[in-house]
C-alpha cells in the first residue's frame, strides 16, 4: 500500500497531484452544496404564505432561522479546527471552502428568515453583526486571491533576513562613502543608519507609508545639497546611489508587509465580531422564546 | 604512568580508542605481555573529542557487553573518568603521545617503527586506529601558535572574538557560521567560490557574506602566523594583508588512515572511501598476525568495539570463543519457529546461497544481525506490490511465487533454494513491483537495505550476482512483459547496466550512437538545443527506456538524454535490440506507439520553454530522486505558516520544514523539507543505523540516534536539524514534589534544553508516519497551496503547468 492508497482507504483525499485552491475544492462541490442551501431557502420562503408570522416565527421563520443558528456555530468551530493538528478529519483547505461558500448561504439564510423586518432592536443588532463577520469574510477571500502572487513577485526570491542582511549592508557602506561630506549630511546618514522604519503601528503596516522614513529625509538632504558640491562630487554620488538602494529595498520590505498585513487584518473584525455575533445570537433567541 | 618497555610484547596494540583499549585492559587481566600505544597525550581521542557532555548512547541494546571496562549510557566525561581509571587499577601498559608509523614483519616478529625513532618488536599487533584520521595541520610558519586551532567543539563558547576560519569545505563553512551569530569572522579563501562544499552550505554562506555577517577573504593565500595573533595572507593584488585577530581556526580536511593501513601491507577492497579492509571470522587481516579491530574493521559502535577488543586477545591465545552476538541471531531463529543453530545457518548460508560465497563467516555472521528470518507457510505474503523496498530476499528453503501480472494472480514465476527475489525496488528505491507468496512453507531470510548497500560496495562479486539476475527481470518487468524469455536472450546477453553520475549525459544530440537505455534506478531528463539554449522537454523516472528514437528512424541523436539524479540504466545493444522488435510484432507496435506519443508530447513542450524551465528548477531542488516532496504554490499561500504550526505540534514542538527558506520558481516553492530520497544520502554513513525506510516510503530517524551529525552533513537539501532530545513533560505535581524536568519558567530553549539532557539527535520530517490523518503540513494549510507529491504527481505538476 502506499501513502496515496494509505489515505484513499482511509476516504480521505488528503492527497491531490496537483494545487487546488480551497476555492474550487473537489470541482466547487461546496459552491453546489451552497447554492441548493439557498434555492430551498428561497423555496420556503416564498412557498410559506403567509411567511413568518411575526417577524421570522412560524414554522418556516424557525426553520430558517435553526439552521442560520447552527450554520452560525458551525462556522465558529471552524476557528476551532484549525487549531486541532493532530486529528484525521481530512484537510483544513476542503473545511475552509465548506466555511467560505456556506457562510456566504448564511447571509441568504438568515435574512430571509428576518423577512426584511428591520429595526433599532437586539434582533436587527445580530443581523448586522453577522453581516459584518461576512463582510469581513467576504475582504479575506479577495486578500487571499490577491496579495499571494503579489508577495512573491515583489521579493523576487530574497527572503525577508536577505533583505534586512542587504540593508545592513549598506549601512556599513553608507558609513564609509559618507565620510569625506560635511557634518550635517553625516548626520543625516547616521540617522538613517539608526533607524529603519519597517513595520509599526497597524495603520503603517496597512497603508505602507512612512512620512519620518530618515531614509527618504537622507535622499530629501541629498538633493537640497546637490549644487556646489564639486570637490567632493563623487562622494555625495555614491552616498545618493547607496541611499537608493536602501529606499528601494525599505520601499520592498514595507511592501511585503503590507501584502501580509492585508491578509491578516480582516481577521481582527471577523475573530472578534464573531464571539460578539455569538452573544448578540444568544440574547436574540433568549428575547424570542423567554421574554 | 610510562612503565618500562620490555623488549618483546606478545601483543601490541595501536590506538587507544574503545576497541584499543578493551583489547589493552583483557591482555592486562589475562597477564599477557602487551603495549598500547596512543598518539594524542589523552586515551581515546575520537571520544575525547565529542561535544561536551554529550550524552553517549549505548547502542544495540541487545547485544551483551563483553568487555573488561564498563560502558553504559553516560556522558563523554562520566566515560573518560572511568576508563581513565581503569588504565592504572588495571594495570595497562599505556604510553601515550606515541604515534605508530610504521608496521612491519610477519606473525612472531612485528617491528613497530614510533614516532620518537624508537623500535619495538612484538609477536602480533592488534591496529584500532579508528577512521577519524589525522587532522591536516597548516603548513605555514607558526601553525602551533596558541591562538590557532585544528578543531571546534562548541561554537557558542565564543563571544565577540575576531575569528579567522581557513578552510572552505563543509566543515569550515558550518564553522564559520556557527560562529558568526555571536563573533566577527572572516574567511580566507584561496579563490572566488566554494567549489568544494555542498549546495546547501554554499547557499547559507553567500547569503551570509552578502549580509555582511561573514566577511570573505577571497583570492587570499595564508602566509604565516606570528605571536600576539596576527594571520599574515598573500592577496591576489600581491599587496598582502597583516591580521589582528582572536582565533584563527583551521579546517583544512583529514587524511584518512588508509594510507598508513596501506603503508603495512594491508589491502583494501576498492577505491570507495567507505571500503574496510577485510578480516576474518578473528578480526585477523591478510597479514597474519596483524589483526584489525574496531571502527576501521567496518563497526562504528563503541559497544562493537569493546567487544572486539576483548574477542581478539581471546582469539590470540588461541581460544575460540563464540562471538558476543551469537544469542541475538540464535534469538531471531527462535523467534521464526526454525529449529536451527546460529552456526547451522552460517553453515547454510554459505552452502546454499552463492550470491554470498565470497564473504567470510564473519562477515555472514555480521549480516545476519542486521536481517530478519521468516518462515511463511504455504499461501503467505511476503511483500506486496507497492510496497517502498527495503530488503533483499533470499531463499534458504522452500519455494515462492511472484505474481508479475497484477491482472492474472495465478500467473506466478516460481523461485528456489539459492534464489532471491526484491532486488528490483531495492535498486530502484522505488515501489515493489510485485507481489510474493509463498508457495510452500519456506525459509526466507530478508537482509536490510543499508546492509545489502555496503555489502554491494565492498564485495564485486555480490553486485554482479545481482545484476545478472536483476537484468533480465527488469527487461521483462519495465519493456516486455508478455515476451517469452528465450526471445530476449540475446538482449539480455549483449546488454550492459552502466552509472552515471549526476547531470552526466546518457545520450548526447547528435551522436550517431543507437543503443537503448532502460533507467532502472534514478532519473533523466530529455533536452535538446534550441537556439544555443538547452530546452528540456521531458523528465522520464525509473522504469523506462529511452533513446529508442534513433534506433527506429535510422537517425544521429535527435535529444540529449542527462542523469537528473545517480542514474544506472541498462544499456541493451542496437542490434539484438532490433532483431528483438523484428520477432515481436506486438512489442514493435508497442514500442512505436510509445514514440509516437513521445513526439507528440515533445512537440507541445517545445513550443512551452517554461514548462521545461520548471523541470530544470525541480530536478535542480532534487525532486528528480524524490519519492515524495512538498510543493507550495506561492499563488496560494497566504503565508500563515500553519504548515509549520502544524508540524511543530505533531512533532515535539520542533517543526521539521522551513516555510519560507528554499527556492521559487514561477509560483512553485520548494520549502527546505524531507524528499525522502529514492536513494538517502542521509542513510549513507549513520553508525547506528538509525535511519530507515518504512513500507510506505516514510524516511525516519529512528530512538537509535546517537547525534553524531553525519545525516545532516550528508543531506545535500538541508533538511535535517539537530535538536534537544525531548523531554517528557513532567506532570506539574511531580515538578514540584520531586524536581523532574524542566518546571515552568525554566531555561526551554534547544540550547538550554541540550545542556541538561546531554545531547542532541537528528530530526527531520517522517512524513507524519504515526498520525493516521496523514501529512499534518498539507492538511493543516487552509488554502491547499502546500501539497506533497510523488514521482507520479511530479511529472503531473509539469504536465499542468506545461499545458
Ligand atoms: C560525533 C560522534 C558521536 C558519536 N557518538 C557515538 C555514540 O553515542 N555511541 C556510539 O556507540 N558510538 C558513537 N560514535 C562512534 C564511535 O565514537 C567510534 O566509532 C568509536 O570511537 C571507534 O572506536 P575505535 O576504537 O575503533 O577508534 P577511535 O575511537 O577512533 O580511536 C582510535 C585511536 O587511535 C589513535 N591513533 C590513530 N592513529 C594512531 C597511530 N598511528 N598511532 C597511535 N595511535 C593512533 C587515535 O588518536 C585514537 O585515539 C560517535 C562518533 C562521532 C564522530
Ligand atoms: C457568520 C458567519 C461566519 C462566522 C461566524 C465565521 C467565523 C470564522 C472563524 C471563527 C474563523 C477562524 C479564524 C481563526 O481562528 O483564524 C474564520 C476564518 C475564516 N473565515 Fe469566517 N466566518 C463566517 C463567515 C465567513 C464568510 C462568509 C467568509 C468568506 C466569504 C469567511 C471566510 C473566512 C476565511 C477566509 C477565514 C480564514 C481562514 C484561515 O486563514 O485560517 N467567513 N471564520
Ligand atoms: S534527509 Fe535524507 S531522504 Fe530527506 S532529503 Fe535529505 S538525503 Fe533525502
Ligand atoms: S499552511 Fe499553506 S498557506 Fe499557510 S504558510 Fe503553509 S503553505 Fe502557505
Amino acid at each position: 500500500m502506499s501513502v496515496s492508497d494509505r489515505f484513499t482507504a482511509a476516504g480521505l483525499d488528503i492527497r491531490p497531484t496537483r494545487h487546488e485552491s480551497f476555492l474550487a475544492y473537489n470541482r466547487f462541490r461546496f459552491l453546489r452544496w451552497a447554492t441548493v442551501l439557498v434555492l430551498l431557502s428561497i423555496a420556503l420562503y416564498l412557498g410559506v404564505r403567509p411567511y413568518g408570522q411575526p417577524y421570522g416565527g412560524g414554522w418556516a421563520g424557525y426553520t430558517l432561522g435553526t439552521v442560520g443558528a447552527l450554520l452560525i456555530l458551525w462556522l465558529t468551530w471552524f476557528g476551532y479546527r484549525k487549531r486541532t493538528y493532530n486529528s484525521n478529519s481530512g484537510r483544513l483547505a476542503a473545511r475552509l471552502s465548506a466555511h467560505v461558500y456556506l457562510g456566504l448561504a448564511l447571509f441568504f439564510v438568515a435574512t430571509l428568515h428576518t423577512g426584511f423586518h428591520f429595526g433599532w432592536n437586539i434582533h436587527t443588532f445580530a443581523y448586522a453583526l453577522m453581516c459584518i463577520v461576512i463582510a469581513s469574510g467576504i475582504f479575506g477571500i479577495f486578500a487571499y486571491a490577491h496579495y499571494p502572487r503579489q508577495m512573491t513577485e515583489n521579493r523576487e526570491s530574497m527572503t525577508t533576513a536577505q533583505m534586512l542582511g542587504r540593508i545592513a549592508g549598506i549601512d556599513d557602506e553608507l558609513r564609509n562613502v559618507v565620510m569625506p561630506l560635511d557634518d550635517t549630511t553625516v548626520a543625516a546618514i547616521e540617522r538613517c543608519i539608526e533607524t529603519n522604519e519597517i513595520g509599526g503601528s497597524a495603520w503603517r503596516q496597512l497603508s505602507g507609508r512612512y512620512p519620518r522614513c530618515t531614509t527618504a529625509a537622507a535622499i530629501a538632504h541629498m538633493e537640497a545639497i546637490a549644487e556646489g558640491h564639486t570637490i567632493v562630487q563623487e562622494a555625495w554620488r555614491q552616498t545618493l546611489v547607496k541611499l537608493s538602494e536602501k529606499a528601494a529595498l525599505l520601499a520592498r520590505i514595507r511592501r511585503d508587509i503590507r501584502f501580509k498585513a492585508m491578509m491578516e487584518a480582516w481577521l481582527f473584525l471577523h475573530i472578534p465580531l464573531t464571539f460578539a455575533l455569538l452573544a448578540a445570537l444568544t440574547a436574540h433567541i433568549i428575547a424570542i422564546f423567554f421574554m | 604512568m610510562d612503565r618500562p618497555l620490555a623488549a618483546e610484547f606478545k601483543v601490541a596494540i595501536v590506538g587507544s580508542g574503545p576497541a584499543g583499549l578493551s583489547a589493552a585492559a583483557h591482555a592486562a587481566k589475562l597477564g599477557v605481555s602487551h603495549v598500547l600505544f596512543e598518539r594524542t597525550p589523552h586515551i581515546n581521542d575520537t571520544i575525547f573529542k565529542y561535544q561536551k557532555r554529550k550524552h553517549v548512547m549505548a547502542t544495540p541494546e541487545v547485544l551483551p557487553l563483553r568487555s573488561d571496562l564498563d560502558f553504559k549510557e553516560e556522558s563523554r566525561e562520566e566515560i573518560i573518568e572511568s576508563w581513565t581509571a581503569a588504565v592504572e587499577t588495571d594495570k595497562i601498559n599505556l604510553r601515550l603521545g606515541v604515534e605508530v608509523t610504521a608496521i612491519k614483519g610477519q606473525k612472531g616478529d612485528f617491528t613497530l617503527t614510533l614516532s620518537s625513532g624508537e623500535a619495538v618488536a612484538a609477536e602480533n599487533v592488534v591496529m584500532a586506529i579508528g577512521v577519524q584520521g589525522n587532522l591536516n595541520r597548516l603548513r605555514i610558519p607558526g601553525n602551533d601558535l596558541p591562538f590557532v586551532q585544528y578543531q571546534l567543539d562548541d561554537p557558542d563558547e565564543y563571544k565577540g572574538e575576531e575569528i579567522v576560519v581557513i578552510g572552505t569545505g563543509d566543515a569550515g563553512l558550518e564553522n564559520a557560521l556557527a560562529l558568526a551569530v555571536n563573533n566577527n569572522v572572516s574567511i580566507v579563501n584561496r579563490v572566488a567560490d566554494f567549489p568544494r562544499a555542498k549546495a546547501g552550505n554554499i547557499a547559507l554562506i553567500e547569503a551570509a557574506i552578502k549580509r555582511g555577517d561573514i566577511q570573505h577573504l577571497a583570492n587570499c593565500e595564508p602566509k604565516g602566523l606570528e605571536d600576539g595573533g596576527f594571520l599574515v595572507l598573500d592577496t591576489a593584488d600581491g599587496a598582502g594583508v597583516r591580521l589582528k585577530c582572536d582565533r584563527v581556526i583551521a579546517r583544512i580536511g583529514a587524511l584518512p588512515p588508509r594510507r598508513f593501513v596501506e603503508s603495512c601491507g594491508i589491502v583494501f577492497p576498492n577505491d570507495s572511501p567507505t571500503a574496510y579492509p577485510a578480516v576474518s571470522e578473528t578480526y585477523e587481516s591478510q597479514i597474519p598476525g596483524l589483526y584489525i579491530v574496531g571502527a576501521l574493521a567496518g563497526y562504528p559502535l563503541i559497544k562493537h568495539c569493546l567487544n572486539q577488543g576483548y574477542e581478539v586477545v581471546e582469539y590470540i591465545q588461541g581460544n575460540k570463543i563464540p562471538p558476543a552476538d551469537e544469542p541475538l541471531i540464535q534469538a531471531k531463529l527462535d523467534d521464526a519457529g526454525v529449529k536451527m543453530n546460529v552456526n547451522e545457518l552460517v553453515a547454510a548460508v554459505r552452502e546454499r546461497l552463492p550470491l554470498f560465497a565470497a564473504l567470510t563467516t564473519l562477515q555472514v555472521r555480521e549480516f545476519l544481525i542486521h536481517s530478519n528470518i521468516h518462515y511463511p507457510k504455504s499461501g503467505e505474503v511476503v511483500f506486496k506490490r507497492g510496497e517502498f523496498a527495503n530488503s533483499l530476499y533470499n531463499i534458504l528453503g522452500g519455494e515462492v511465487g511472484i505474481q508479475v501480472d497484477p491482472d492474472n494472480p495465478d500467473e506466478m514465476v516460481r523461485l528456489r533454494r539459492g534464489d532471491f527475489f526484491g532486488e528490483m525496488a531495492l535498486i530502484s528505491g522505488r515501489r515493489r513491483t510485485s507481489t510474493v507468496i509463498a508457495t510452500t512453507q519456506a525459509l526466507l531470510l530478508e537482509i536490510d537495505r543499508n546492509t545489502m548497500v555496503k555489502l554491494v560496495r565492498s564485495e564485486p562479486t555480490i553486485k554482479a550476482g545481482i545484476d545478472k539476475a536483476a537484468v533480465i527481470r527488469e527487461i521483462k518487468t519495465f519493456l516486455a512483459p508478455q515476451v517469452e524469455d528465450n526471445l530476449l536472450r540475446d538482449v539480455v546477453e549483449s546488454s550492459a547496466v552502466v552509472e552515471f553520475r549526476p547531470n552526466e549525459k546518457l545520450i548526447e544530440e547528435d551522436a550517431t550512437d543507437d543503443s537503448v537505455y532502460l533507467i532502472r534506478k534514478g532519473s533523466v531528463t530529455v533536452s535538446m538545443n534550441c537556439g544555443g539554449k538547452d530546452v528540456v522537454l521531458a523528465y522520464v523516472p525509473a522504469g523506462n527506456y529511452v533513446g529508442e528514437m534513433a534506433l527506429i528512424t535510422h537517425r544521429n541523436r535527435a535529444a540529449t538524454v542527462t542523469a537528473a539524479s545517480a542514474t544506472e540504466a541498462i544499456r541493451m545493444d542496437s542490434a539484438a535490440f532490433r532483431g528483438l522488435l523484428e520477432k515481436d510484432p506486438a512489442l514493435r507496435r508497442k514500442v512505436e506507439a510509445k514514440l509516437e506519443q513521445r513526439m507528440m508530447d515533445r512537440n507541445l513542450m517545445q513550443r512551452n520553454a517554461e514548462a521545461g524551465d520548471l523541470i530544470k528548477f525541480l530536478v535542480r531542488e532534487g525532486c528528480g530522486e524524490a519519492t515524495d516532496v512538498l510543493l507550495i504554490d506561492e499563488s496560494l499561500c497566504v503565508r500563515c505558516d500553519n504548515c509549520e504550526k502544524a508540524c511543530a505540534e505533531t512533532h515535539h514542538g520542533v517543526s521539521r520544514l522551513n516555510r519560507e527558506a528554499g527556492p521559487t520558481f514561477e509560483m512553485l516553492h520548494v520549502p527546505t523539507s524531507c524528499r525522502h530520497c529514492e536513494d538517502p544520502h542521509c542513510m549513507q554513513d549513520c553508525p547506528p543505523d538509525a535511519i530507515h525506510r518504512a513500507p510506505n516510503g516514510e524516511v525516519f530517524i529512528s530512538d537509535q540516534c546517537i547525534g553524531c551529525g553525519n545525516c545532516e552533513r550528508n543531506c545535500p537539501y538541508g533538511v535535517i536539524q539537530m535538536a534537544a532530545v525531548p523531554e517528557k513533560k513532567p506532570g506539574l505535581l511531580s515538578w514540584m514534589f520531586f524536581g523532574r524536568g524542566p518546571g515552568p519558567g525554566e531555561d526551554k530553549s534547544p540550547a538550554g534544553l541540550a545542556r541538561r539532557t546531554g545531547g542532541k539527535h537528528a530530526v527531520k520530517c517522517d512524513m507524519c508516519k504515526g498520525i493516521d490523518g496523514g501529512p499534518a503540513c498539507v492538511r493543516a494549510c487552509p488554502t491547499g497551496a502546500a501539497i506533497r507529491v510523488d514521482p507520479a504527481g511530479f511529472i503531473d505538476v509539469m504536465r499542468h503547468a506545461g499545458a
